[in-house]
């Protein structure tokens, strides 16, 4: 499993809660995150690191999105072999 | 009432971030090492894979590789420890608002009283210990007693992941079999006296008159036997509570062995100015200065002599320093490390005013440093330095606050 970082798009509210909206992957397109189903501190041990996880649901598939709070970035797992099956 | 003590210590705590981030290299040998090519090579934090063969913190980086030709070596990243160690010091001050850190690694939690809201000390600890695997990636190791000294035992029992309870009832089968060098404080030296007197195990030291350990070791011994006898009642300290500061001190070791005195000079000011610096920040003023030198050999030398007057200026520290410093060493002899300390630490607050030109003076420099403080935190180090720093820019460069915050945090010797 590899680590890709990726441009999140996050709604912001008056508690301070961060809630991811969309995000964008590197081909240029944009996905929506229709729900998030839970919000958790949790490393990720696959892609290396730790921080807030997301469980997204996008295009009615479960995804993590994790924000490492230390280094300020959005990243999810991919398999090693994600870009030759790609 | 029976107290429930918990100590977290997490393991191999440099090497197991490090691993999180780097998953590649899970499954090998690792030592996170300071840089060779400053002369800072040796081992901070190993993996359990060379631990097993044998490397040891402290060790030179040659040495870790010829026991271990596998290892990998990584660079440190103080920064991230920090944020881990904040990161388990919240887990941990959601169970209790006592929480005693012991080093960036290790805290000690009173649960005293908690049993029917939260369950014993054993699914406690274990309760923590999971949660710590799952949210920050890395294990801890956590011991349960009703003192500090014995959750700390236990903490050090079984490692990694794993809880040691050592309850009231039965901690001497437990604990008097185990070597004296595993309780807390008894280092080289007393583990040396103590073979001496023929005393092994904790049990021995427990079971040996109190005033003969007394007339043995001091005042220390006393301790280290109420201590064996289960006998230790210091509470752990509140979450967030200040502990008293003993000692400011910074030291370093340099890229390249000094010989001269003016090089020499520009490290101390260096030293003295970082000292002095937060000092200030704490609102104090030292009485004593102490040096401590290593020359080539590694041996390390200390000295310490008295300010006519309180201070925290750099330039009485560091005029202090450097008289020691000729007094006490040999001119021409190269310098490997220098480190300058202030000790005999006093409140700011009550200062003696006085007609006598010296103390006019100091406090003149206070003034004038004071003012330098407030420049450096408005536009940075640079905007004001001392001449001395110009003749050798690749000496003065030398951040000591900013290069090793974990160091400085850890130099701080504190008392509670």
């Amino acid at each position: 499993m590899g680590k890709k970082f990726i441009d999140v798009a996050a709604h912001f509210d008056t508690d301070g809660k961060i809630i991811p909206v969309m995000f964008w992957w590197d081909d240029g397109k944009s996905y929506r995150i229709d729900r998030v189903l839970d919000i958790r501190r949790s490393a990720s041990l696959k892609a290396g690191g730790t921080g807030i996880r997301y469980t997204c649901r996008i295009l009615g598939k479960n995804r993590y999105l994790y924000y490492d709070d230390y280094t300020t970035k959005w990243f999810v797992e991919i398999p090693d072999d994600f870009y030759s099956t790609w | 009432m029976e107290r429930t003590i918990l100590h977290c210590d997490c393991n191999n705590f440099y090497a197991s971030v490090e691993r999180l981030y780097h998953p590649e290299l899970r499954d090998r040998p690792i030592a996170v090492s300071g840089d060779p090519e400053l002369r800072h090579g040796i081992v901070l934090a190993k993996s359990n894979e060379a631990k097993k063969l044998g490397v040891k913190t402290g060790h030179p980086l040659w040495m870790a590789k010829q026991l271990c030709p596998d290892i990998v070596f990584v660079k440190p990243h103080y920064d991230l420890y920090t944020h881990f160690s904040q990161l388990a010091r919240n887990i941990y001050s959601e169970y209790t608002d006592r929480v005693e850190p012991y080093g960036q690694d290790e805290c000690w939690l009173d649960m005293t009283g908690t049993a029917k809201l939260l369950g014993d000390g054993k699914h406690i600890a274990d309760t923590i210990r999971n949660r710590i695997k799952s949210e920050l990636g890395i294990t801890i190791s956590a011991g349960v007693s009703f003192n500090k000294v014995f959750a700390k035992l236990g903490s050090d029992y079984k490692k990694p992941d794993a809880t040691t309870v050592i309850p009231f009832d039965g901690f001497r089968e437990f604990v008097w079999p185990l070597p004296v060098s595993n309780l807390i404080f008894v280092g080289g030296a007393t583990t040396k006296v103590l073979e001496r007197k023929c005393i092994r195990t904790i049990g021995e030291l427990a079971n040996t008159d109190r005033s003969t350990v007394k007339s043995w070791l001091g005042k220390c011994g006393e301790t280290l036997w109420l201590y064996a006898n289960g006998y230790d009642s210091s509470q752990v300290a509140k979450d967030g509570e200040q502990p008293t500061i003993k000692s400011i001190g910074n030291s370093t070791t340099l890229s390249r062995d000094l010989v001269g005195y003016d090089e020499i000079k520009i490290t101390l000011m260096v030293l003295s100015e970082s000292v002095a610096a937060r000092l200030r920040r704490h609102n104090m003023q030292c009485e004593t200065v102490q040096i401590g030198i290593r020359g080539t050999n590694l041996s390390w030398i200390e000295r310490q002599g008295r300010l006519p007057i309180p201070g925290c200026d750099s330039t009485t520290i560091y005029l202090k320093a450097l008289e020691l410093l000729v007094q006490n060493y040999q001119q021409g002899k190269p310098v490997r490390s220098l480190g300058v300390r202030a000790c005999n630490l006093s409140a700011r607050q009550y200062i003696q005013t006085s007609f006598m030109p010296s103390v006019h003076r100091t406090q003149r420099y206070e003034k004038i440093e004071d003012v330098i403080d407030k420049l450096r935190f408005r536009f940075g180090n640079k905007i004001v330095q001392r001449g001395i720093m110009l003749s050798d820019t690749g000496l003065s460069t030398l951040d000591p606050q900013a290069d090793h915050p974990n160091l400085i945090l850890s130099s701080v010797h504190t008392q509670r």
